[in-house]
């Protein structure tokens, strides 16, 4: 009360800006006035005088004028101020430009966090979530098998499973939408992506293991009016973004976002009878409802969402209606359905800012109903979800505290060929965790959450991050924790459906499908250090995570007739070493390079072997060069980026007939994509670009495909691009 | 107004809420004064703003008041209304932030000035 009087007394400075032009001193208004290094400024009015609150910690006041020279002046008390300005010879425009790299690392987080800003997602126009990952070194993008034309995504080595896939904190990628979840998110939705690599936080659950992708989307309240985005490629698909957002009264906006892509043309470019990529419709809308009132605190959001999506693969003489069932041509359909509604409360409390409340709830329900050749997989799966989070402090803002509730609950009803599988899982659990920044060299984030689970039981769930840092523009980064989780195995490894191998199951017993749950323990150390070279920004990062399995659901495919499941005996780990290296090299222009190296060994029931289909190193290197923005906003951009992995192992074919034997590894692989955008100005962009432009090509990524009923087809062993080059063009257009 | 200053004085408030000007001109003071204020025993928040001058406090009454804080700001070299730094405190700060030099305040003044 006492203090808000002090404020609302405020000390004004008084003055007049004159001019002598003409000769004699006249007043000069709509002179802009303000203190140096603040926002607090005014115009002088008609008569030349002005009239802006005072400071003592301000003494350099700014007059400036166009056509006249810009003055400061030192006010060193509350007097009346009367100036004279200049007139100037030359306009000089001084333009301040601040650089945003597109991913930014931080220094500062425990984690070992780094952001994913929308310019980096430009620099993949194409088009969904899991493409949006390929200029990124961490990640890895590859296909599944050669029918689906799925891109999955990989981190330190595992699998997305083993990734706790978020957006907006609220885990979406897992359950059935797991295979092709990530194509269900367009990439213009996406606002940025946070990457956490290890463990991450208790927060957002208990599943994770190798990492946390939360991809935060765009929102009604600041994305823009109007967005265009069509693109279409050489290969014949079309995709159309669109988004309308509109302020519908002080508090509340609204936003509906609208995606299409299509692709109708068959492509057999190795000439196997098989489609090269699979036809598809996709239509995906989301409508966001977004209330603010900074006043008392409040925010919150509705989104409803729904997708429907349909896939076809297989020979190119196959059509649905008459082959399917039959042996006449083999085939495939995959057909999507899903709803979606989630909402998010916050409040802050207006007089505490550090103490805030956050509660939210999701709710889907996602049903795939496919068939594989002669395989038919259908799945259901309702989902709910909700976590209530409380944040404050311990003493001071230098220890904060998160802590909260949730509930999840899962219904799965599966189909595999003749088999029904149904069940429910639900779980209640509650965390901690404390965080705590000595606001210099130290941070640390310890968790603990414990959930007592249908089918998991009772568990305690610790994670732990530390962040020290030893001299100027370093990070050394530690983190340990545990995750656990039940493996969906159909829903993860639909790829498998799309050969003649025979599913087995080989343990009884377990809660989940016979099996046991999935424990892992994952440890890391990171050091990033930032440096000037040749008086530019660079900086280097080395990392290395180990993975541990307690149990694993081990996925065997090293019999070219079977794929078996069954729980680990013995041990399996990943190993991954990662050096990153980042270079501007000279303005405008980024240099992004990284080499890793990856260990991952399972003891499967033929001995201990290296993972299938993983490389053990691979290169990564991505360019990119703007020039100058233009005062009308107009601006080239360039971006090339370079993939190498070395020999992956194949799965044993050793009990193949002689013509269906694989050799033991892949040729190893390297891959270019180019693109090219020419912004016009702030509203509208167009870009062109190539994928794979050395058409490098993957010759038969289907074995037995002139006999896809024989007992040796199989469509998994892939390894590299299936379909060679690709060019693209799109266009955006954006109104504010 | 004396019954609310009578409640000030003798029902101590756990988190008070003050803003006091602190003179700076950059980030790197930012940090300097928040850390300064935070770890002064009592103060729960700390936020100063590069723009306003202003230093946003919530601390607990019953343990420290806005003289001790600003004392603690003013030692590590940064001018409050009440207590200013002294020559030596000032001196301890980062070249670049000597607030109280014309050129260094020139260097941080906005520069896009486009009309």
């Amino acid at each position: 009360m006492f203090l808000s009087l002090i404020a609302t007394a405020q000390e004004q400075l008084k003055g007049i800006v004159l001019e002598s032009s003409t000769g004699q001193s006249m007043p000069l208004p709509g002179a802009n006035v303000y203190w140096s290094g603040s926002s607090i400024g005014t115009i002088s009015q008609d008569d030349g005088t002005f009239l802006l609150p005072y400071k003592f910690s301000y003494n350099q006041l700014v007059i400036s004028y166009v056509g006249f020279k810009t003055d400061t002046i030192t006010v060193n008390e509350n007097t009346y101020i009367k100036h004279v300005m200049q007139t100037s010879d030359e306009l000089d425009a001084v333009e301040i430009k601040s650089r945003n790299q597109a991913t930014r690392k931080s220094y500062m987080q425990a984690a070992n966090t780094f952001t994913v800003t929308s310019a980096e997602l430009l620099k993949a126009a194409c088009c969904n979530l899991a493409e949006s990952f390929e200029t990124n070194p961490s990640i890895d993008v590859n296909f599944t098998d050669a029918v689906s034309g799925t891109k999955q995504i990989k981190m330190l080595g595992l699998n997305s499973p083993y990734i706790l896939i978020a957006t907006e904190n609220i885990p979406t990628i897992r359950g059935a939408s797991q295979a092709y979840g990530l194509s269900f998110i367009p990439g213009t939705w996406v606002e940025s992506i946070q990457i956490t690599k290890g463990t991450g936080s208790v927060v957002n659950g208990f599943e994770s293991i190798a990492g946390q992708i939360n991809a935060e989307l765009v929102k009604p309240s600041t994305d823009n009016k109007l967005f265009v985005n069509l693109y279409g490629a050489s290969n014949e698909r079309l995709e159309l973004n669109t988004h309308f957002n509109t302020k519908v009264s002080n508090k509340w906006s609204t936003g509906l976002y609208v995606h299409g892509n299509t692709h109708q043309e068959k492509h057999d470019v190795n000439d196997d009878g098989f489609l090269d990529m699979p036809l598809y419709n996709q239509i995906n809308l989301m409508n966001r409802w977004q209330y603010t009132n900074l006043e008392k605190g409040l925010v919150s959001f509705i989104n409803l969402r729904y997708l429907n999506d349909e896939k076809q693969g297989g020979q190119v003489e196959f059509k649905p209606d008459i082959d399917r069932g039959t042996t006449n041509f083999w085939g495939s359909e995959i057909d999507t359905e899903r709803f979606e509604v989630s909402t998010k409360f916050g409040y802050v409390n207006p007089e505490i800012p550090y103490q805030s409340i956050g509660l939210q709830t999701a709710f889907s329900h996602h049903k795939q109903d496919s068939y594989f050749g002669l395989n038919v997989y259908d799945i259901q799966h309702n989902s709910f979800y909700s976590n209530l989070v409380y944040n404050t402090i311990i003493s001071d803002s230098r220890h904060k505290v998160k802590t909260g509730l949730s509930f999840t609950y899962d219904h799965y009803d599966e189909l595999v060929n003749t088999q029904n599988y149904e069940r429910t899982e639900n779980s209640v659990g509650a965390f901690f965790e404390y965080a705590y920044d000595n606001l210099d060299k130290l941070t640390i984030t310890a968790g603990l959450r414990v959930d007592q689970h249908n089918r998991l039981g009772f568990f305690v769930t610790p994670r732990f991050h530390l962040r020290y840092t030893p001299w100027e523009k370093s990070a050394l980064r530690f983190s340990i924790g545990r995750g656990k989780r039940s493996a969906n195995i159909f829903a993860e490894n639909q790829n498998m459906f799309s050969s003649s191998r025979q599913i087995n199951i080989l343990n009884s017993g377990g809660k989940v499908y016979g099996l046991n749950p999935e424990i892992a323990w994952n440890y890391g150390v990171s050091y990033l250090q930032g440096f000037n070279l040749f008086n530019r920004k660079a900086d280097v990062t080395f990392d290395f995570y180990r993975t541990d399995f307690q149990n694993q659901v081990v996925v065997d495919w090293e019999n070219p007739y079977e794929v078996n499941f069954y729980n680990l005996e013995g041990d399996s780990y990943a190993n991954s070493f990662q050096f990153e290296f980042n270079y501007n090299a000279f303005e405008g222009f980024d240099l992004r390079t990284a080499y890793k190296y990856y260990d991952i060994k399972t003891d499967y029931n033929s001995g201990m072997l290296e993972k299938p289909l993983i490389p053990k190193h691979r290169l990564f290197a991505n360019a990119s060069y703007e020039t100058n923005l233009s005062d009308k906003g107009s601006q080239w951009k360039f971006d090339a980026t370079y993939n190498w992995v070395s020999q992956q192992r194949f799965p044993s074919t050793e009990l193949s007939a002689a013509e269906y034997q694989l050799d033991d590894e892949t040729p190893t692989v390297a891959t270019l994509n180019l693109q090219l955008t020419k912004v016009f100005s702030p509203k509208f962009e167009v870009y062109l670009g190539g994928e794979n432009i050395t058409n490098v090509r993957q010759d038969n990524p289907v074995v037995s495909a002139d006999n896809p009923f024989g007992s040796n087809f199989d469509s998994n062993f892939v390894y590299g691009p299936i379909y060679g080059s690709m060019y693209y063009a799109g266009l955006r257009f954006r109104i504010k | 107004m004396t019954l609310l200053v009578t409640t000030l004085t003798f029902a101590q408030n756990k988190n008070a809420k003050a803003t006091i000007e602190v003179d700076g001109v950059c980030g790197m003071c930012k940090e300097r004064i928040e850390k300064a204020a935070i770890r002064t025993k009592g103060v729960k928040s700390a936020v100063w703003s590069i723009d306003t001058h202003e230093l946003k406090l919530i601390f607990d009454e019953r343990k420290t008041d806005l003289k001790t804080i600003s004392k603690k700001v003013a030692s590590v070299g940064h001018d409050t209304k009440e207590v200013k730094a002294t020559e030596e405190q000032y001196n301890t700060v980062h070249p670049c932030c000597r607030y109280r030099d014309e050129d260094v305040k020139d260097d941080h003044k906005p520069k896009a000035e486009k009309h």
